[in-house]
């Protein structure tokens, strides 16, 4: 039955995964080239960009085809809807990351500063949540998406910590402003990048409930 | 209030139980679609609305249909029944007569007889199923010379003129092509406000676009009914799901 169809989503469903997979790629790269830069991922993050509007475009336009020519319904709505409101997230979650690597070439020479503050739990907590988004969606599993949407709290608590870590230095007359601007920076995207995975494990968990977690059901 | 209350409807078809105790609560002013596979017992349920089934041989009814509170199979008339629940077939039927004599014929075997006041019911009942600018013309002319979409939509005039509550559909546009059937959906949703409207349909597209709540028919029996966007969204029954996403059987 609706051999096609089931193919097309299939393939979906598989590009879904290839894209959060980019994106975590993504996420790696700019970290490893932030906390421990030797210079093997430099550039690394920009390409996974590419690649992720690449993704982006593709199921686009697949999506746009299923909706045109299957009339979805239910879950396989539920489904479609929700892959095109999760590919923006990840292709927001592919900028960032590149504009992390790129604040980062600046402050290379800073490894004290970066480890004294939280940055490195930060990075951590985020890809964390990037995965476990993604695989909510690979294994259905709301349970997982749910946890994503909790974390939230502590990627935005690191976050202040940052801040305040960075006011306090400037008060003691630590006079690096270019530095703590980039940090600061920094700890902004990977609180960004938080919030992207929220957003997706939302979307999961429409498309298993029908109920979007902020939007209630339709 | 319930326009239609149907409660443990059973129907046999001599040995064959056709409906398994149906409960269903059909709303004023809104459109109620029956979908299912073929044989599911939705057009029968459809019939038995307005008691089209009383003719068939070994036909049994158990349980109850209430309209507007009073038991159509009670003491009812029938013919005043099927006064208040008009019927929309899936191919048009007009009768070989003329435009007029097909809109007046209701009314007359009512008893109205004023030229003036069937005048003025074959106008007003033209108008409700926007045809009237196409056949005001050639009132005279034989009913079976309009194409099939104009056909079925005197059809649906011709059920308005006896200023029914209800209007049953039984698959109205499969026998249409794609622009009749836009016609008769967009008349379908301005006659809600007027009407209680249920109508089968096969098309799950056309249940979507129009319907206020939907059932879904499975052997017989009602297997989910709600809110046509729940419905189509998130059906709750995995048999529903599978048969709305083309995955049945």
């Amino acid at each position: 039955m609706r051999t096609h169809f089931e193919e097309q989503l299939e393939r979906l469903n598989h590009e879904l995964i290839d894209m959060g997979a980019l994106c975590e790629d993504a996420i790696s790269a700019c970290t490893k080239e932030l906390l421990d830069p030797d210079g093997t991922e430099l550039g690394a993050a920009r390409i996974y960009e590419r690649d992720i509007d690449q993704k982006e475009r593709e199921i686009e336009t697949l999506c746009l085809r299923l909706l045109l020519q299957q009339q979805p319904v239910a879950r396989d709505l539920r489904l479609i809807s929700a892959a095109m409101k999760m590919i923006s997230d990840m292709e927001r979650i592919g900028d960032q990351a590149s504009d992390i690597e790129e604040i980062t070439q600046y402050i290379h020479n800073n490894t004290d500063l970066k480890s004294r503050l939280h940055i490195n739990e930060m990075a951590k907590a985020t890809i964390e949540m990037v995965t476990d988004a993604v695989d909510s969606f690979v294994k259905k599993d709301i349970a997982l998406a749910r946890s994503v949407m909790d974390y939230d709290d502590i990627v935005d608590d690191l976050f202040r910590n940052i801040k305040e870590e960075l006011i306090r230095m400037i008060s003691d007359g630590d006079n690096r402003g270019e530095l703590f601007l980039d940090l600061l920076m920094i700890a902004k995207y990977f609180e960004r990048i938080g919030d992207h995975a929220v957003n997706i494990a939302e979307w999961v968990e429409y498309s298993i409930t029908g109920s979007h977690p902020k939007l209630g059901g339709i | 209030m319930d326009k239609f209350s149907i409660k443990a409807l059973n129907l046999y078809y001599g040995d064959f139980r056709a409906l398994k105790d149906v409960e269903l609560h059909i709303q004023p002013s809104e459109i109620t679609a029956f979908i299912g596979p073929s044989g599911c017992g939705k057009s029968t349920l459809l019939k038995t609305l307005n008691r089209m089934n009383d003719l068939i041989e070994n036909c049994k009814i158990s349980g109850e249909i209430l309209l507007d509170g009073e038991d159509i199979y009670g003491t009812m008339d029938v013919n005043l029944l099927r006064k208040r629940v008009g019927m929309v077939f899936q191919k048009p039927n007009p009768f070989p007569m003329s435009i007029y004599d097909n809109v007046a014929y209701g009314p007359r075997t009512h008893g109205i007889r004023g030229k003036q006041a069937l005048d003025e019911i074959v106008e007003r009942s033209l108008k409700d199923a926007a045809i009237w600018d196409e056949v005001k013309d050639r009132l005279k002319k034989n009913a079976l010379g309009l194409s099939g979409g104009q056909q079925q939509r005197l059809c649906i005039a011709r059920a308005l003129a006896v200023q029914p509550d209800v209007l049953l559909m039984d698959e109205p546009t499969s026998a249409l092509d794609p622009i009749s059937t836009s016609k008769i959906e967009e008349l379908v949703l301005e006659l809600k406000n007027q009407y209680t409207i249920i109508i089968v349909t096969h098309n799950m597209q056309q249940a979507a676009r129009i319907s206020d709540k939907t059932a879904f028919f499975l052997l017989g029996e009602v297997v989910e009914v709600g809110n046509t966007e729940s419905l189509f969204s998130m059906p709750k029954d995995k048999r529903t799901e599978d048969y709305i996403t083309g995955r049945f059987g």
